[in-house]
């Protein structure tokens, strides 16, 4: 199985590279892609140079192209299609169908994968994605147990790659406007999800107070770490109960399912986080690299090093375990 | 780690303009060795960022667009879009990318106010950049030199410590 | 297609209610609501088929006989296979066309005429003209659209029917997780259809009291009600006469008359307004994404129209 590795910059994309990744993802500084954060993402040039030393290392480039494309205003997209196939990206990673349509017609030689973006998450739909537009991977949506995805993999003609470590989406992803509608910017249309332009953090009492845009998402007492107001992650009032109604504070871990996951069929394994720093992507890959090419019972030791290392912060198998429902 | 008071003291009496002199020479030569530094801040290069180590009597005022970096002495209120506060080694670790912001912001152990994506898209852009404080403040730092080391080496001894909060 | 006379689409029941209170209340839509489609079945969660599949065919016959034009829904979320079963006969047996809230229900009727829900990603004419050209006749836009991004598509998809959703909770997401049972100490295999008990969604609130999202099984839906009443004019104007009223837990009949009225210019938008706040006082009204704001923001007519997006 190959490992994917996120990078937001030229030094994190580096690191990536040494520590083993199969292929690196990474996106243009604009909202053609869902991490469109300040300060992130790859100039023409920048992702020209990330090329070619990833190619001097047999490393793969993989560019997200995964926002959808703005009415009236295509051509941004357009363009950055032209020059990530240009620059000799390995794959475009995509989610608007009008976009996949574009890329097949003009480039139908470039490797085009289907973004969890685009929330193919039955066979119908990837078949779909697969006769319509090529589609030679699908990032499947996590929204799916392992046995799904075992079930979904005899059913379709692509590869599969499936997120194993990092942030979790609560969410379908790529239908959800939680964000849009507390501050006008959603990840589908600006590559945000809970944006900072909108986070506010106010002292209340003791209290810290976490909001984003008009609206409370947390309460933290002086002696809880507090945490970045994503909305699905907030603590609301809900039924009679206060609390996390969506989902706790906590990251996707299932490396410890890699031979179940090879099993069932998938292809690569992904690991979210472009907007994370250089530092923590090198130990990320390192490390699960190490697992990938361990044997099964040296494993464990290996991953219980990473969790040292996310010290303090919870994990979950989240869908990919069907009691997480 | 907050920084031993015997090394920030004689730094209350040093006169500004030499504390001044020497961060000034520090900030150019890493924007020498790092020109793509502020580019990366895109429409937020025009901001100006403020910095107060909690344990030196110093505040630090930085404006990408000039570029240029000013030294005040507390309790100084510095006109900033965006201020970050905290202790030295953890500020000087911001810039050298060892240690992932998100679990520093957003646990207390630094405390951001004002323009939150402001202060995001410097710390991505100190991260996309290979900054290394020995190499590339080492030997400009000249008053500063054994403040600069000193927080280097605590940096490398709590690299990663601090990554335990996902932000998304 | 630009000369075509505005009407109103009843949108599908997204909640669990039970069987009597489902089928009497497209009996009353039947006999006096003035909707010309009737988008129905269960679009939310497969588990809750068997609460309305008994009140079908009486429910279908009457809305028949009162001349409705019948459409089918189908699931916004589909993973497991009896969902992909469920999707594919649906598909295969309709006899009525057959609106697509996911891809695989969109993969399964190209070439046949269909309609797109406003779950399915259109964001572009590249995209609706693909569509238009697989079959689709019909796309109700998704609600996060604004509209500079509607007249866009609108105009240059030419051929096809656009509808908007007017009225109504917006759906905001979808999630493998049930939010509704965690909260009322369940897990969705096991959820003893505790969202039957809140009709109209489960409020969420914020720490500090903030009415702000409502829970309705798996989806999660706006506290917030859209109300699209002073835009129609410029609506039709560019070219979309067709608008959704998503079914609330009120009376959808004076709803729907209040709609007609608006349109048909017997009423005033503003005095719709305040009509509409009577009828549905449970939720606020919102039209943020239209006026490319915040979702839940309320933007009045005579103000902000044109204004950039407040904080």
């Amino acid at each position: 199985m190959e490992l994917i590795c996120p990078a937001g910059t030229p030094a994190a994309f580096r690191e990536a590279v040494d520590a083993g990744a199969d292929a690196v993802y990474c996106g243009f500084r604009d909202e053609t892609n869902a991490r469109n954060f300040p300060g992130l993402n790859f100039s023409r040039q920048e992702l020209g140079e990330a090329i070619t030393y990833a190619r001097r290392k047999g490393t793969q480039t993989f560019i997200a192209l995964n926002t959808f494309m703005r009415a009236g205003h295509e051509d941004l997209w357009y363009q950055a299609a032209r020059d990530a196939v240009r620059l000799g990206a390995d794959a475009l990673i995509l989610a608007d169908f009008g976009l996949m349509a574009h890329v097949a017609e003009t480039y139908p030689e470039q490797r085009l994968h289907v973004s969890v973006q685009a929330s193919a998450s039955n066979p119908d739909a990837v078949n779909f994605l697969v006769e319509a537009f090529g589609a030679r991977r699908v990032v499947l949506p996590r929204t799916l147990t392992i046995s799904d995805i075992a079930r979904l993999a005899r059913q379709i003609r692509c590869e599969i790659e499936v997120f194993v470590f990092g942030g979790l989406c609560v969410m379908a992803e790529g239908r959800c406007s939680l964000s849009s509608y507390a501050t006008g910017k959603s990840p589908n249309m600006n590559g945000v999800c809970s944006p900072a332009s909108h986070v506010r953090y106010r002292q209340d009492g003791g209290e810290l107070v976490s909001e984003l845009g008009a609206y409370t998402i947390n309460r933290f007492p002086r002696e809880e770490a507090a945490g970045y107001p994503t909305l699905c992650k907030g603590r609301f009032d809900i039924a009679d109960a206060r609390g996390y109604a969506f989902e706790d504070p906590v990251s996707l871990d299932v490396m410890d399912q890699i031979d179940a996951l090879r099993e069932a069929g998938v292809s690569a394994l992904k690991i979210e986080g472009r907007q994370r720093g250089k530092a923590y992507v090198a130990e990320v890959v390192s490390t699960l690299r190490k697992a990938l090419d361990a044997k099964p019972e040296d494993r464990r030791a290996l991953l219980a090093r990473l969790r040292l290392l996310s010290e303090g912060q919870r994990t979950t198998a989240g869908a990919y375990e069907k009691r997480w429902r | 780690m907050e920084f031993p008071p015997s090394l920030a003291a004689p730094l209350a009496v040093v006169p500004i303009p030499v504390v001044e002199a020497a961060v000034r020479l520090m900030f150019r030569s890493l924007l020498k060795r790092h020109p793509a530094l502020f580019e990366r801040l895109g429409e937020h290069k025009g901001k100006r960022y403020g910095f107060r180590p909690v344990d030196l009597p110093l505040v630090f005022l930085v404006e990408p667009a000039r570029p240029a970096v000013s030294v005040m002495r507390k309790p100084a209120d510095v006109a900033a879009d965006a201020v970050v506060e905290g202790p030295l080694f953890l500020l000087l670790a911001l810039l050298e990318g060892r240690s992932d912001a998100d679990a520093l912001f957003f646990s207390r152990a630094l405390t951001v106010t004002g323009d939150m994506e402001a202060m995001l898209a410097l710390r991505n852009a100190l991260d996309g950049c290979e900054i290394d404080l020995p190499r590339d403040l080492g030997a400009s730092a000249g008053a500063l030199a054994p403040l600069v080391s000193r927080a280097a080496e605590a940096i490398r001894r709590r690299a990663l410590a601090g990554e335990n909060a996902a932000w998304n | 297609m630009n000369a075509a006379k505005p009407t109103l689409t009843l949108g599908p029941v997204l909640y669990l209610w039970e069987g009597e209170k489902w089928r009497d209340f497209y009996f009353r839509i039947a006999d006096e609501a003035p909707v010309d489609d009737v988008v129905i079945g269960e679009t939310v969660c497969s588990k809750r088929l068997h609460f309305t599949d008994p009140c079908f065919p009486p429910v279908i016959e009457r809305l028949e006989a009162a001349g409705k034009r019948i459409v089918f829904s189908t699931l916004a979320l589909v993973t497991l296979e009896r969902e992909s079963q469920y999707v594919r006969s649906l598909v295969a047996d309709s006899p009525y066309p057959v609106e697509a809230n996911d891809l695989s229900a969109l993969a399964l009727l190209e070439g046949e005429p269909h309609w797109i829900g406003p779950l399915v990603n259109v964001y572009n004419a590249t995209t609706a003209r693909l569509l238009a050209r697989r079959g689709a006749t019909s796309i109700c836009l998704p609600p996060e659209l604004p509209a500079s991004s509607i007249a866009e598509i609108v105009s240059a998809t030419p051929g096809i029917a656009f509808e908007l959703l007017a009225f109504g909770r917006m759906p905001l997401a979808i999630s493998a997780r049930c939010a509704h049972a965690r909260a009322k100490g369940h897990i969705k295999d096991n959820c003893q259809f505790v969202c039957k008990e809140d009709p109209d969604g489960l409020p969420v609130k914020t720490l500090d009291r903030q009415s702000f999202l409502a829970v309705n099984g798996v989806q999660t839906v706006s506290f917030t009600c859209q109300a699209l009443l002073a835009e129609l004019k410029d609506l039709l104007a560019c070219g979309v006469h067709r608008f959704r009223l998503s079914p609330q837990d009120c009376d959808m009949v004076a709803v729907a008359r209040l709609y007609d009225d608006v349109l048909q210019g017997r009423l005033d938008p503003e005095e719709g307004i305040s009509l509409l706040r009577q009828i549905y006082p449970a939720a606020p009204l919102s039209n943020g994404f239209h006026h490319g704001q915040e979702g839940a923001a309320w933007v009045a007519r005579a103000r902000n129209i044109g204004h950039g997006a407040s904080t």
